[in-house]
């Protein structure tokens, strides 16, 4: 059966049906179904949240002022995005504004989870995509070095013994039998291009990540008091400035400034001589393999974040760029107002809710989550042991969130393509560059690997901006202002008796919104549009197919029974489902299986 | 050099018994101090986030909601390789993956703690979004608590009654007495609504 959606991809069911569940590697719980035709090639895709978001309901009656502390529990990454989206929200609805310092604090904060998350990303749950630690132990050390000397001189780590060191560490780890990380994985599909050298060279860093990962997180510590769950603060940050202060407990000094300071030239370093460099040499045994665009030619959005200065969250003052575009036209780039009841809208027709009639969408601030479990009457299998979903009905426990409309893509590449068509300098320059080096059109962005390489050109700007944020503070902390937060409208007695407000990120993995409504002191209502719900929203009722959908769409697979390919595109988008979903069923997952029907 | 001791609890605070480990390094703080060579965390759900702290340890305690499909309440002490080896062969714990790869890191990299004992419970209910640990599963804190120290006694970590640092452990809005006491009604937020979404529990 063969039709066109009206975001203009051509689906055709008739071919083999191939369940992967759940795609591992990946924060929450995931399931993917894809026909598949007689060339290997995916013809029509279907991804499903087996999990229910239930976060809203649980703030209901809570304090605003704690509400950030809630939000860092609903996920094992980000917590510090939500935490911040959560402050800003808040924030917003009480007419709150924060001094500078708490600005360039937070902003730093915020850099430097994008940057860690993704480095971890990279090296952790991506690379294994396209890197093969097994074949590395095939790997001439002394060819390693000279590929490292050649991919990055600057890089100190490179002499032969190093390499050989790290191959042998490898070798005793896989041959302890203990295959831990490794294991689930497809190691002999030619789908793996790599020679040996090259994956012993990025199996190495994989290694190096871990150490250069958990250095660069204590900037959390520094400003937040600790780290996991840093501390938070409508207002500002919780962190007093004491510049001349010896060992006080919590404040900041000179001596942690030193320290954030040597902080983000480890995060300079690594990824300007290794994330990188290591993008540009995996990237260039798959520049062919130009899978996976989806929506990315056509629909993208950002809501933009790191404002340049305090309590000015318009497009103009974000260094990290909002707008939408739809329909693959660059040309324009529309502003997105989130407050707008017309532009961010959730659907339900094809998810486990009910809003009481179909076709209707619903603002966040406006936002209900009844949940709605419903199987339609093509599913193959049982209510408790679905062989194959019906997406034709209800099938996930993702809302789909809409753009005027429109099914987006979010995350680092939908940032990327908003600054390159917007002109942002700095994004532009970087873009053109890693095209010229790689000798790649334009178009190649709109792919897989796109996504992946616009996440380490993020990660250095993201170095920058970090830079110029601890020069800022250090520059406003010499003028002579310490202030990082402000107590004026501390007291809920000072507060309107009803206020609404919204608070936005770019969390690294796309555009995150919080929506809250407040009465008489505490939650009414609290929704979060989070970018996995973006990204992996299902079908809307015209029909749309979402963005891990359309990011299938046309791929070749080497071996359906082995999903390298579409693990290598939905892991591109950095999914997180710990928040926008909630496990469905006490029985829940099993090790991963993939079934070809 | 006296050996350095990690007493980690893990687990989601959101959902009901899940936040057993949680909990249980929150009590103890309240109820038993330490030497210095002892850290108490609450690692919530964090993965690689925990990896610093398991490097610097010697020793390593873990408390947990594990799912052996035993009695709700029971209670389970495992050592050494059986730690992750369980782990990677049943869903042991709930949050096997996070952690067991923290663990899996931490040994490719020749830094893991040479003393590993993970406490578990069994838990009564998981899946109640916002709600909090069930009497009989919060009645065996105690329990799971001594049968913890009882193991660091063993290897000479000693606890004495009192106060440790709680330095590391849960901001007070999400600790269990605030928790607890500030949740909305069941009929307010729909809480107790879970089983709705269960396949079976849908009419």
């Amino acid at each position: 059966m063969g039709m066109t959606t009206p975001n203009g991809f051509d689906l055709d069911t008739t071919g083999r049906r191939i369940v992967v569940d759940p795609v591992t590697r990946i924060e929450g719980h995931m399931r993917c179904e894809v026909n598949v035709n007689d060339e290997g090639v995916i013809t029509n895709a279907v991804s499903t949240g087996t999990m229910w978001r239930g976060l809203e309901v649980i703030l209901k009656g809570r304090d605003p002022r704690d509400a950030w502390a809630f939000t860092e529990r609903i996920c094992g990454v980000c917590t510090g995005t939500h935490a911040l989206t959560s402050v800003r929200a808040v924030e917003d609805a009480l007419g709150i504004t924060i001094p500078e310092n708490a600005n360039s604090i937070r902003n730093m904060m915020q850099l430097n989870l994008q940057i860690h998350d993704h480095v971890v990303h990279f090296y952790h749950l991506h690379a294994l995509d396209w890197v093969n630690p097994i074949n590395a132990l095939r790997a001439d050390p002394k060819k390693t070095s000279e590929l490292q000397q050649t991919v990055s001189p600057s890089h100190p780590m490179s002499s032969p013994g190093y390499f050989r060191d790290v191959q042998n560490r490898l070798k005793a780890f896989v041959e302890s039998g203990q295959l831990g990380l490794f294991k689930n994985g497809y190691w002999d599909n030619p789908a793996y291009r790599l020679p040996p050298e090259a994956d012993l060279m990025a199996t190495t860093h994989y290694l190096e990540a871990l150490d250069l990962q958990k250095e660069i997180v204590k900037i959390h510590t520094i400003f937040g008091g600790k780290n996991p769950h840093p501390n938070w603060l409508v207002g500002g940050v919780p962190c007093p400035i004491n510049i001349d202060g010896v060992g006080a407990v919590g404040a900041i000094n000179m001596e942690r400034l030193n320290q954030v300071s040597s902080i983000i030239t480890l995060c300079e370093d690594f990824v300007r001589n290794v994330y990188l460099p290591d993008v540009v040499a995996i990237g260039g045994f798959y520049k062919d393999w130009l899978y996976g665009g989806g929506l990315s030619g056509q629909s993208v959005m950002a809501y933009g974040d790191i404002p340049e200065r305090a309590n000015d969250f318009s497009s103009e003052n974000m260094l990290l760029p909002r707008g939408a575009i739809v329909g693959g036209d660059l040309s324009t780039v529309h502003d997105v107002d989130v407050r707008d009841p017309e532009q961010v809208q959730e659907f339900v027709d094809h998810s486990w809710y009910a809003y009481g009639q179909p076709g209707v969408g619903l603002h966040p601030w406006d936002g209900v989550t009844e949940a709605k479990f419903e199987l339609g009457p093509n599913l193959k299998g049982t209510r408790t042991n679905i062989q194959e979903i019906d997406e034709g009905a209800k099938y996930s426990w993702i809302k789909a969130p809409r753009w005027r409309g429109h099914a987006m893509e979010v995350g680092p590449l939908a940032r990327y393509i908003v600054g390159y068509a917007k002109g942002h300098e700095d994004i532009k320059t970087q873009v053109d560059g890693l095209l010229r080096t790689m000798d790649l059109p334009v178009t190649a962005l709109f792919s897989t690997l796109g996504r992946t390489a616009a996440r380490a050109l993020e990660s250095e700007y993201c170095t920058r901006l970090q830079r110029h944020f601890f020069d800022k503070l250090v520059a406003n902390i010499k003028a002579g202002d310490s202030s990082t937060a402000n107590v004026a409208k501390w007291d809920p007695k000072t507060w309107p008796a009803e206020a609404k407000g919204v608070g936005m990120t770019e969390a690294p993995r796309g555009a995150l919104g919080h929506w809250i409504r407040i009465k008489d002191g505490r939650i009414e209502n609290y929704q979060c549009v989070v970018p996995t719900t973006w990204n992996g929203s299902p079908r809307d009722a015209a029909g749309n197919i979402g963005a891990f959908e359309a990011s299938l769409m046309n791929t070749k697979m080497e071996r359906p029974e082995e999903p390298v390919e579409i693990l290598r595109t939905l892991h591109s988008f950095d999914p997180c489902l710990a928040c926008s979903t909630h496990v469905m069923s006490p029985e829940g997952e099993e090790l991963t299986t993939v079934k070809v029907r | 050099m006296a050996p350095r001791a990690l007493i980690l609890g893990i687990g989601n605070v959101l959902w009901a018994d899940e936040g057993f480990g949680v909990r249980c390094v929150e009590r103890l703080a309240q109820t038993h101090a330490f030497d210095d060579n002892v850290c108490l965390l609450d690692g919530g759900t964090q993965g690689l986030y925990l990896l610093p702290f398991l490097e610097e340890a010697d020793i390593l305690l873990v408390f947990d909601a594990i799912d052996y499909g035993l009695p709700p309440g029971t209670l389970k002490v495992i050592e050494g390789d059986d730690v992750p080896a369980f782990m990677g062969a049943k869903k042991m714990s709930l949050h096997q993956t996070g952690f067991q790869d923290v663990i899996a890191t931490a040994k490719l990299l020749g830094r893991c703690p040479g003393r590993l004992v993970l406490v578990g419970c069994q838990p009564e209910e998981i899946e109640d979004y916002g709600g909090g640990l069930r009497d009989a599963i919060a009645a065996r804190i105690d329990l799971a608590l001594a049968l913890g120290l009882a193991r660091l006694a063993d290897w000479g970590i000693i606890a004495r009654p009192g106060q440790a640092d709680a330095s590391l452990l849960a901001d007070p809005s999400v600790r269990r007495d605030a928790y607890e006491s500030g949740r909305p009604s069941a009929e307010e937020a729909c809480r107790i609504g879970d089983a709705r979404v269960l396949p079976e529990g849908v009419a």
